[in-house]
């Protein structure tokens, strides 16, 4: 268990609590956190749970796969290299306290 | 557009909403979401609480998903929002009158008073006429977690499966019980696959990549009958051109119908779905309907239409929260569907029943990526997207603003889509290019 952070597109952020193995994305949906639309409940088919993740993390995750890169591509907010699908990103202890930005269009 | 006057919900205004699905608790969501803090129940018929259904015939056949990961939030965030959600709680009537909904539940009978009543009650699966093929413990449909749990157990190598109906819920359990080393025979009464919801081009791929991948597809024939031994299970399946399939297990995926009875008996229009407007509104203003139960109106092609979909039952949930907390807006997201087999990824955007042309990009006879494209008027209004989620991506920017491009470079796979996205938009009109 531990820690991750949500800041909305307007600044809001929200402190939340994750258990190892849940996806960033489920963590967002339990949470109620804005933005994280997830219209396909993590099968890597609409590219709404895009989320920015604070540099500092982005080299502790496991690299995207082809599909992940695909979907990013063509996300509705311009992806950058911090750019992960959070249903794609599975929360472990090496990761309390991530910090991500959720962009205001998905 | 102007907004008909819209009453939104007070601030200690009980809202229940009949049906514990996607529909339902993205609705109980939003509504938090947007700031609504007045009481919420959810009456689910279902002993869990609400839980992603499209992975049923994927993932979680398949046991890559766990129940746990199904769930679409944790029971513990409806407890934390304060959503009270009544399991296995079965909705038996409305009174309109005074606004309560008769409930029959583990405690009984109960009358739950509302002053906003959302219907989300989806729907089931159709069943063969031969109510007695379906008391067969290796009959199954599929709609629940509980019917993958008991079909699953059956799911063993070289067990006969007949798949009724080649929809896309048969086509994937077809795919899984193929993964999974079934023999698997598909049964489909119409001349081909996916035919309510595809164009030959696609029907014809489907069926190549089933065959490559073992699975026989019997199209053309109808189910005689469902042969039950004196043990009540299911040995065979009668075809109606005379053969007999000796079977272990059948999944019969021929549809679903919407639950609009409760609606029905209430005295609110029903046509094969709760019939409401564009605002999700039912006849009586304090009646909502959201999701699969729908008959709501099609924002693109006009009339009214059903849609089994979560990106479709999302957007209602969410133009019901709107609607209750006083920002009103129509439903008018273009719909779209996605469907997994093997290693296939098929993504739908938009619906386009009378188009005039359609764009094929790429080759759906050799490979397994392909797209196609449904054109009115020039316009493209529908996309049917094989393997090539980029791609998809673009077509949805392409349908939502219906754009108008060199269809000769629609088709070449080697145009990079998003080039003619980026001409259409400099095209459309209101971007300074082109008067008028």
């Amino acid at each position: 268990m531990g820690r991750v952070v949500f800041i909305r597109a307007d600044g809001v952020k929200t402190d939340t609590t994750a258990e190892n193995g849940q996806s960033l994305m489920q963590v967002a949906r339990a949470n109620l956190v804005p933005g994280i639309v997830a219209e396909c409940g993590g099968e890597l088919s609409c590219a709404t749970c895009h989320v920015f993740v604070d540099e500092q993390w982005v080299s502790l995750l496991p690299p995207k796969s082809e599909e992940e890169e695909d979907m990013l591509e063509v996300a509705a907010a311009e992806p950058t290299e911090c750019s992960r699908l959070s249903c794609q990103v599975k929360f472990s202890p090496d990761l309390d306290g991530i910090v991500v930005t959720v962009p205001a269009v998905q | 557009m102007e907004l008909p006057n819209i009453e939104s919900a007070g601030a200690d205004d009980r809202v229940v909403i009949v049906g514990g699905g996607q529909a339902g608790a993205e609705c109980a969501a939003t509504l938090r979401m947007l700031g609504f803090a007045g009481p919420i129940t959810i009456l689910s018929e279902e002993p869990t609480h609400p839980y992603s259904r499209p992975p049923l015939s994927k993932g979680y056949l398949l046991g890559d998903v766990t129940s746990t990961d199904l769930y679409i939030r944790p029971p513990a965030t409806y407890e934390d929002q304060r959503v009270e959600v009544r399991l296995a709680t079965r909705a038996t009537g409305i009174d309109r009158d005074t606004q309560t909904v008769r409930t029959d539940g583990p405690d009984g009978d109960d009358d739950v008073s509302y002053d906003w009543l959302v219907l989300a009650t989806g729907g089931r699966a159709r069943l063969l006429p031969d109510a007695r093929a379906h008391a067969a413990p290796n009959v199954h449909t599929l709609r629940r977690l509980a019917d993958i749990d008991e079909m699953r157990a059956q799911f063993t190598p070289g067990a006969r499966l007949a798949v009724l109906g080649g929809g896309y819920v048969g086509l994937e359990v077809a795919a899984v019980a193929r993964k999974s080393g079934l023999d698997v025979t598909v049964v489909e009464a119409g001349p081909r696959v996916l035919a309510r919801v595809t164009l030959p081009v696609v029907s014809d791929f489907y069926e190549r990549i089933h065959k490559e991948q073992g699975v026989d597809i019997r199209t053309c024939r109808f189910v005689d009958s469902v042969e039950v031994g004196a043990d009540g299970r299911a040995v065979a399946v009668k075809l109606s051109d005379g053969v007999t399939l000796p079977i272990d297990l059948v999944v019969v995926g021929i549809g679903m119908e919407a639950n609009d009875e409760l609606a029905h008996d209430a005295g609110l229009a029903v046509d094969g779905g709760v019939v409401v407007d564009e605002f999700c509104r039912t006849e009586d203003p304090r009646i909502l309907a959201v999701g699969d139960c729908t008959r709501h109106p099609c924002a693109q092609n006009g009339g009214l239409r059903r849609v089994e979909s979560v990106p479709n039952a999302l957007e209602q949930a969410k133009v019901v929260a709107a609607a209750l907390t006083g920002n009103a807006r129509p439903y008018d997201a273009i719909p779209w569907f996605w469907s997994d087999q093997y290693d296939v990824k098929l993504q739908v955007v938009g619906l386009c029943p009378s188009h005039d042309e359609i764009i094929v990009r790429g080759s759906a006879d050799e490979g397994r990526s392909f797209s196609l494209f449904y054109l009115k008027d020039g316009a493209i209004r529908a996309a049917d997207v094989v393997n090539n989620p980029r791609d998809f991506m673009v077509a949805k920017k392409l349908v939502a603003m219906q754009a108008e491009v060199d269809t000769s470079r629609l088709a070449d796979p080697a145009t990079p889509l998003k080039e003619l996205l980026v001409a259409a938009t400099a095209e459309a009109p209101g971007n300074g290019s082109r008067d008028g």
